[in-house]
């Protein structure tokens, strides 16, 4: 029998850093920060634009962790984080790609643009949806959880090589924020925006913690309870 | 080490012999390939000068859509009679199973791209001008990458029970990479461009291929033992 707790004190410890923390980022982003000359209050979807690519590029990077230590012994706590993880990261992908499209059509009048980043971002989306489908094949977990961290593994490697061969590809119009490129000498932020943005990025991050420890409590119960109800069933069988 | 290559080349050679008895999945590929160029040509007016811009894309269309139908039938024809459980216990590495697959699907899919190939450029009537040589190096370059991604991921997905709807879906995202160095080296080969561009792409192609047959070697050995 498996022992569940249901929130140690690492999860209350998130909990209470992650409340007010989401309340100071939004106090910061549509109060204190100044609102972008060119793009107006648009801009402050930013914020969440920036922190939410970040973390899903962080969890697919984490599915490639746990798939590893998973190929190298196979627990069911590992191949659970890596799912959550996973699961997470789809959501925040989509955030981060329709968050993307509001901004791209505030900034660049258009919706969709074939841009390196934009399509790793795409691809991540799809190579993360190819993976949970992995991970609904019917077998016994140790099979899946095989099957599925090779293909987490795989998945990890072909990321950084999309961004490599889309930006042989074109490259253009992203901003870039951080100063370095060519002639770009960044985008020229703001201190407070810069504050800003680092703050969104530490909470949403926090965020992610604790959404993958929730989700590997809830997955965890839900193994105990499929545990019971095969106890049950084979106790009225016989 | 030898003994690696020579248990592969077995392999390979009865996967080649089975299918040349039958020739079963080599003209159903053709014909696929064949009907996926009709199509297109009813989507772009071939007689249009503008559609010759496509035809590198068209190239590799029709070599992954025919591509994927062998590759669904390479892991899931052994599991008649259970022919898998049969190679797994016999006294072979995983690694020469999945060298031998790989051979095996590339020279299928050669032998396929041998016949599609002309046939495109005959039916959008396409005249060609480029450096033959470096078109085929990049063709047998972007293939070889398409068939060891491809052959992995058939033996991951043979598992299941929709095996031939997951396989595309897993394939298409890990193949983007390669398929964007392929569409742009095959357009500088055919445009007769500065050959100089389409070597960076190769050399992308290259590592591509490298990089994923070190990793899906490696990795063979747990889809074997997890199937």
């Amino acid at each position: 029998m498996i022992k569940i707790k249901n929130s140690g004190p690492i999860d209350r410890i998130l909990f209470y850093i992650l409340v007010p923390a989401m309340f100071i980022n939004l106090y910061l982003i549509f109060i204190w920060s100044p609102v972008e000359r060119m793009m107006g209050e648009v801009q402050k979807i930013f914020y969440f634009h920036v922190g939410t690519a970040w973390v899903a590029f962080l969890a697919f990077f984490v599915v490639g962790v746990f798939s590893v230590l998973t190929l190298i012994k196979p627990k069911m706590e590992r191949f659970i984080y890596a799912g959550i993880s996973a699961e997470i990261g789809v959501l925040f992908t989509t955030l981060a790609l329709t968050t993307g499209m509001v901004w791209g059509r505030a900034s660049w009048n258009t919706w969709w643009t074939w841009e390196p980043r934009l399509i790793t971002t795409l691809i991540l989306w799809f190579i993360y949806v190819a993976y949970l489908f992995v991970r609904k094949m019917d077998g016994s977990w140790e099979k899946i959880a095989k099957l599925s961290s090779v293909f987490g593994i795989i998945g990890v490697i072909n990321v950084p090589i999309v961004f490599m061969a889309t930006r042989w590809w074109n490259t253009k119009l992203h901003p870039v924020v951080f100063g370095e490129g060519k002639d770009q000498t960044g985008g020229g932020m703001e201190p407070e925006m810069l504050a800003t943005m680092f703050f969104s990025l530490f909470t949403i991050t926090i965020l992610y913690v604790f959404l993958l420890r929730k989700g590997a409590q809830i997955e965890k119960m839900r193994e105990v309870i499929k545990k019971a109800k095969n106890n049950v069933i084979n106790k009225i069988a016989s | 080490m030898m003994t690696v290559l020579s248990d592969a080349l077995t392999i390979a050679g009865k996967d080649l012999r089975s299918e040349f008895k039958t020739k079963q999945t080599i003209s159903m590929m053709a014909i696929f390939a064949a009907l996926v160029i009709l199509v297109f040509s009813f989507a772009f007016d071939p007689t249009n000068n503008a559609v010759k811009a496509v035809i590198p894309g068209l190239v590799w269309v029709i070599t992954v859509f025919a591509g994927i139908l062998g590759l669904n039938r390479s892991f899931t024809s052994e599991q008649e009679n259970d022919c898998l459980t049969g190679l797994r216990s016999g006294p072979i590495d995983a690694a020469s199973i999945y060298l031998g697959k790989v051979l095996a699907n590339f020279t299928i899919v050669t032998i396929v791209q041998l016949i599609s190939i002309p046939v495109l450029f005959v039916l959008f009537n396409y005249r060609f001008t480029g450096s033959l040589l470096w078109f085929v190096l990049i063709i047998l370059a972007g293939t070889l990458g398409f068939i060891i991604v491809g052959t992995f991921l058939s033996a991951l997905s043979a598992n299941a029970k929709n095996s031939e709807m997951l396989l595309p879906v897993l394939l298409l995202p890990l193949l983007s990479p390669l398929m964007i160095a392929a569409v742009q080296a095959t357009r500088i080969a055919l445009e007769n461009e500065n050959i100089e561009n389409a070597i960076a792409w190769l050399q992308l192609m290259s590592a591509y291929d490298l990089l994923f047959f070190a990793a899906c070697l490696l990795l063979f050995e747990f889809i074997m033992e997890g199937s």
